[in-house]
């Protein structure tokens, strides 16, 4: 599904913001980065969704080498991802309705098919009877639902959180944050970028841990390596 | 998009506006000179003086050959009769000595008139030079001072339009395409959400390209008002003025329909290029 290898990215003016990174996510899974700011999480996300090129290494998403593509072709991409931010980018003179629907119009979808399609998510995320609210109308963690339709609505195989919950306070978070397995559990992949714990710890998800733009754990490694020796032994 | 941010798209459409009226009052200016020169140009005439005792069908016979020229508009006969009559109208102060006259001094002659496109010093001339070359002409006068004094008039206030007019087009066209940047740059947190939801760049251009054209639009028919206004003023209070000809009207609905057309397509491209 999603295929780091042997990815490094140096930013103009800084460090390293990844050293050699080789990751792969599987169809369905979810996956946790972890680790302290600028440890190199939102760099992976957008080397995934090309905002920026790795400086050397591959990215392929669905079979698509990223580092390749054409800009022109970077739009169609990102219409088979769904991306969800810390601070949610939503559209504040539009409705949630609004919000959601402009992500289906920019694809060009028929206009007719929009208004039950946008529905339809946004009953999904609970906001159904918010739908004609502004995002200042709406709670943190009813905004992010918002932008977790929107990134829902063209039917992403990924969805992709950077910091998702950052912004939220306990409970939205876990509301947030349940939505998001809610989603993975009916098929979707899902790379969520966090440094909260609390979360990571309550699930059995894949752990991948980054220090300084370097992966210095994985929990799928950690448990294959782990499943090994018991074997040995 | 006007719905979204109807305060910046009126306040926009108003600078637009402004900037093309003060383009189009200088328009006014420059039209209004120009009638003045024409008016002045019309006046321009080529007399040629027949010597005393031509046969009068010998100067009719060449009056067809001179209105054949392609500089001519007219060409008309005086008699000598004719040109006494005149005198005595035209100058009141001699009427006396006029009528005491044994013998009519003043001679015949031939008035040309030329087309509005040969009035210049260069082609007077070279008419008064043909019209010399007629055997029964004693004299040809046509003001030469008056005339290369007009020439250059004309000329002074062709380049002194074109570049007061290009000055102040410049000057709408950086005011419009600013106007038209800081539309696009409210838009900037928009412009970047389309993207990361996949809308391609054409997809995001293209209501900002309608936009700019349609507020240039609206900028030039209000400046052509305004200026219709200013026209109206005028003709009230001062004298009676000349308007645009309604293809000069069209030209600066179009002029400022242009830039904000080519001004939004400046902005986003460059925008885009950046996020």
């Amino acid at each position: 599904m999603i295929r780091l290898a042997n990815v490094f990215k140096a930013y103009p003016k800084g460090d390293l913001a990844l050293k050699d990174v080789t990751l792969q996510v599987a169809k369905g899974e979810f996956v946790f980065l972890t680790g302290h700011s600028g440890a190199g999480k939102s760099t992976i996300l957008k080397l995934v969704y090309a905002e920026e090129r790795p400086t050397s290494g591959e990215v392929k998403v669905s079979g698509v080498n990223v580092t390749q593509l054409r800009p022109r072709d970077v739009p169609l991409l990102r219409r088979r991802l769904g991306i969800v931010f810390q601070d949610f980018r939503l559209l504040e003179d539009r409705t949630a309705e609004e919000n959601v629907a402009f992500a289906l119009e920019v694809t060009g979808a028929r206009e007719s098919a929009i208004p039950a399609r946008v529905m339809r998510v946004l009953s999904q995320v609970g906001l159904a009877a918010k739908a004609h609210a502004y995002p200042r109308e709406l709670s943190g963690g009813e905004q992010q639902r918002v932008t977790i339709a929107r990134a829902l609505v063209n039917e992403p195989t990924v969805l992709l959180a950077d910091e998702p919950t950052g912004n939220l306070d306990e409970r939205a978070s876990r509301g947030v944050f349940q939505l998001l397995r809610d989603i993975n559990a009916s098929g979707t992949a899902v790379v969520m970028a966090t440094h909260n714990l609390e979360l990571v710890r309550q699930t059995s998800y894949r752990v991948v841990e980054l220090q300084h733009g370097a992966m210095v754990y994985d929990s799928a490694v950690d448990e294959a390596g782990r499943a090994e020796s018991g074997t040995d032994a | 998009m006007f719905r979204r941010a109807p305060l910046l798209s009126a306040l926009s459409i108003t600078t637009i506006a402004f900037s093309l009226f003060v383009v189009g009052l200088f328009g006014l200016v420059a039209v209004n000179l120009q009638r003045s020169l024409e008016q002045v140009a019309e006046r321009v005439e080529v007399v040629a003086y027949v010597l005393p005792g031509t046969p009068i069908e010998a100067s009719t016979l060449a009056l067809g050959d001179i209105a054949a020229f392609p500089e001519v508009a007219s060409a008309e006969y005086v008699t000598e009769e004719q040109a006494l009559k005149r005198a005595r109208e035209e100058l009141e102060e001699f009427r006396d000595l006029f009528q005491e006259l044994e013998r009519n001094p003043l001679p015949a002659s031939i008035e040309v008139r030329l087309k509005p496109e040969f009035r210049d010093a260069r082609h007077v001339r070279d008419v008064a030079d043909r019209l010399r070359g007629f055997y029964f002409v004693d004299d040809v006068r046509y003001g030469r001072d008056w005339v290369e004094r007009l020439d250059r008039l004309r000329r002074i206030a062709g380049a002194v339009s074109l570049m007061v007019g290009a000055a102040f087009a410049a000057v709408a066209i950086i005011i419009i395409g600013t106007t038209i940047r800081m539309a696009v740059l409210q838009r900037s947190r928009e412009i970047a959400i389309m993207r990361l939801v996949g809308a391609t760049d054409a997809f995001i251009r293209r209501p900002f390209l309608l936009q700019g054209a349609l507020k240039g639009l609206c900028g030039g028919l209000l400046a052509v008002g305004l200026s219709y206004l200013a026209h109206l003023a005028v003709t009230r209070l001062l004298f009676a003025g000349t308007f645009f000809a309604p293809l000069q009207a069209v030209a600066i609905v179009a002029f400022g329909t242009a830039i904000g057309f080519a001004g939004s397509a400046v902005s986003v491209g460059r925008h885009l290029r950046r996020v």
